[in-house]
């Protein structure tokens, strides 16, 4: 009998466990990351007058609530006929988007990651780009780094002032209503972010030569860490196909940067996008219908973005996005390790689009909700910090909501992490059914990279146990291990 | 945050464990929002397993245990049950902990009809088999989403979705300097 197991995975936040299939030579032969927590929001939400629905569903997720009190405004727009937003609903929309995205890539990078890639590489830790477990987090980055830390902090508080200006609150506000926004940015606000705004740009201009320089240092390790061939996925903007985060079209393409979806109206994504269930976890694994549940999967998230925009329509994070490109040749970047990388090009993308935004006095505009003609139906996309987010609803005349289907991020990338962690495993388990504290640290940074947030993949949040189990052809469990602080149980 | 070694090294440094059970992760991002005072906080205390750092499991006795989120699962009432046990004081922190929050709006219909709502009528949904997840890995969902009051006694409670960060910063350092917390009234959320 044997079994590998790993329990917890902490800073990838939600449940999660792991267990690795062997074939009958003993060769891995498939992965598989548990998703173990359900909520049930797509039922508890039938019933709700439509307008609730952006403040409830926000409870998703709080490291990225914007994403999906947006998703669902965008939604009831459509619904109240307003999707035609006044320039200073869509702007404070905007705003509100990019400071999240800031937030939650600051968070990622310098609260999870940065940790990896600054004390993992120094030649003390277990397995390459895996930190000592005693420095894995932002704490011991300022410790050591204080400089870093000190502005990680700070970038990530600066996003949350931008989502607090434009929302109420930092975790949890209520600024957009079907039709446009509840209120204008005061020009208090507006002088307070204007402050710091050169500043969050020099720092975050700092973020991505870190990750430049960690996955420059390290080409050779990071170009099969995890490593596949993926098809990617997102919006991009319609007219001219720039990166762009609030509202555009769906386009897909595959590892070589064929085009596989082009220009495809967010409201029409069931043509192209369906999910399967699979017994073992309660995410599901979507896919692109040309090419079938085999084929079809593909990445989201900054790599994807990267790799599906034609380019970034900001000049600092334009030049970055080019750098970027020159390493793989102007080929789509198939490297989980890239993520970081292409994470902290958004960071400073993001940055600038907060810093233009706020010399624009259409924030400052009295003119805040349209409507129109009703709708019965409505879908609202838009792109989370972690890549595309679906929401979808039909409401009723007596303006409940009667379906609800969410596709979240991380779910997108359910089979991409699930790529990720048979690589590792591969490359780590030669044949022997024995989980050492190398495979440990592999899947956890194999995952983290691609910044699950797995309470919204769940509809729930919550910490990460990693359990790792090894099994046989036979189904019987080769190995197992709970990682924890000190023991590692068998 | 320290290692386990610097721990021991002083052992009259209070210790502090989060968790988030069926939360959405806004309350530790609360947390989070005390933004540098967290570099100050880091200073007089340690802190034990949290999803923040990377400690997994109990290594030893914790002043102060912070539940996020109620409990939805078999799994969660586990880990609650540990706080209860390796914790001196326990706080609720948050709706979700202290009445069940948002989650909690799925007691009133089937757990059954929640899960065919995802995988079985959900638009777009490729299922054949019409399987639902049923993995012996999963751990058992709760008929209905519990407050953590109803499974361990719990000593706070700190009220908001989430609770603004001043508010948890109040009660984080009234309990280490062993007074009693005064949230202003501006920091009582109910939302
Ligand atoms: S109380 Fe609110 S912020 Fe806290 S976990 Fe629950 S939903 Fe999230
Ligand atoms: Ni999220």
């Amino acid at each position: 009998m044997k079994k590998i197991t790993i329990d917890p995975l902490t800073r990838v936040e939600g449940h999660g466990k792991v267990t690795i299939h062997l074939d009958d030579a003993g060769d891995v032969k498939e992965a598989r990351l548990h998703i173990i927590e359900f909520r049930g929001f797509e039922r508890f939400i039938l019933g709700r007058p439509f307008w609730e629905v952006p403040v409830i569903v926000q409870r998703l997720c709080g490291i990225c609530p914007v994403s999906h009190h947006l998703a669902a405004a965008k939604a009831m727009d459509r619904i109240v006929g307003g999707e035609q937003l006044t320039p200073t609903a869509e702007k404070m929309r905007r705003l509100m988007h990019y400071g999240q995205i800031f937030q939650s890539h600051a968070l990622h990078f310098f609260h999870l990651s940065s940790p990896d890639l600054l004390f993992g590489t120094d030649g003390s830790a277990a397995s390459a780009f895996a930190a000592p477990r005693e420095q894995r987090h932002v704490l011991a980055v300022a410790k050591s780094f204080p400089e870093l830390g000190r502005q990680g902090i700070l970038m990530r508080k600066f996003g949350q002032e931008v989502i607090q200006a434009t929302a109420g609150k930092k975790i949890h506000g209520t600024g957009a209503i079907p039709g446009g926004v509840n209120r204008n940015l005061s020009v208090e606000a507006r002088d307070h972010l204007r402050k710091d705004a050169d500043q969050m740009i020099r720092w975050s201009k700092k973020a991505v030569a870190v990750a430049r320089d960690f996955t420059m240092d390290h080409l050779l390790e990071i170009a099969t860490f995890g490593a596949f061939d993926s098809n990617h996925l997102s919006l991009v903007r319609p007219r001219d196909g720039a990166l762009e985060l609030y509202d555009g079209v769906l386009r897909a393409i595959d590892k070589d940067g064929k085009t596989l979806v082009d220009g495809l109206e967010d409201q029409r994504y069931l043509e192209a996008l369906s999910e399967e269930v699979r017994p073992w976890t309660y995410m599901k694994f979507p896919f692109l219908k040309t090419l079938g549940p085999q084929h079809g999967w593909y990445r989201v998230g900054p790599l994807a973005r990267l790799n599906t925009c034609r380019f970034v329509p900001s000049p600092e994070a334009e030049a970055a996005r080019i750098e970027f490109q020159a390493v793989t040749h102007q080929k789509p970047n198939n490297v989980t390790m890239a993520y970081h990388w292409a994470r902290m090009i958004e960071l400073l993308h993001a940055g600038e689009v907060i810093r233009d935004l706020l010399d624009d006095a259409d924030l400052q505009g009295e003119d805040l909700v349209t409507q129109g003609p009703r709708r019965e139906e409505a879908v609202g996309i838009i792109e989370a910090p972690r890549g595309t987010l679906i929401h979808h609803y039909r409401v009723d005349r007596n303006d409940q909501v009667t379906m609800c289907n969410l596709i979240v991020s991380t779910t997108h990338n359910n089979e991409p992490m699930n790529q990720a962690i048979m690589r590792v495993a591969q490359d780590t388990l030669a044949k022997k059914p024995e989980i050492t504290e190398g495979l440990l640290n592999g899947i956890e940074v194999a995952v983290r990279a691609y910044d699950p947030c797995l309470s919204c993949a769940t509809h729930a949040m919550g910490k990460m146990p990693l359990q790792v189990q090894v099994v046989d052809a036979h189904g019987a469990v080769a190995a197992e291990r709970i990682r924890s602080h000190e023991l590692d149980a068998p | 945050m320290t290692s386990s070694q610097e721990a021991t090294n002083h052992p009259e440094k209070p210790r502090i464990a989060t968790v988030s059970l069926a939360g959405c992760f806004g309350c530790h991002m609360s947390i989070l929002d005390i933004d540098e005072r967290i570099l100050a906080l880091a200073e007089i205390v340690d802190f034990a397993r949290s999803p923040i750092n990377d400690y997994k499991t109990f290594d030893g006795r914790c002043t102060v245990g912070i539940i996020e989120g109620g409990c939805c699962n078999e799994e969660n009432v586990h880990v609650l049950e540990d706080f209860r046990k390796n914790c001196d004081v326990l706080v609720s922190l948050g709706d979700c902990a202290i009445n069940g929050g948002i989650p909690a709006m799925r007691n009133n219909i089937p757990l059954r009809e929640c899960l065919e709502e995802a995988y079985l009528k959900s638009p777009g949904v490729y299922n054949p088999s019409g399987t639902i997840p049923n993995d012996e890995e999963l751990p058992l969902l709760l008929n209905r989403v519990y407050p953590c009051n109803e499974v361990v006694k719990i000593d706070h409670f700190i009220p908001g979705c989430p609770p603004p960060a001043d508010a948890i910063f109040e009660v984080l350092s009234a309990l280490l300097a062993g007074r009693t917390p005064a949230i202003a009234y501006g920091d009582l959320k109910y939302d």
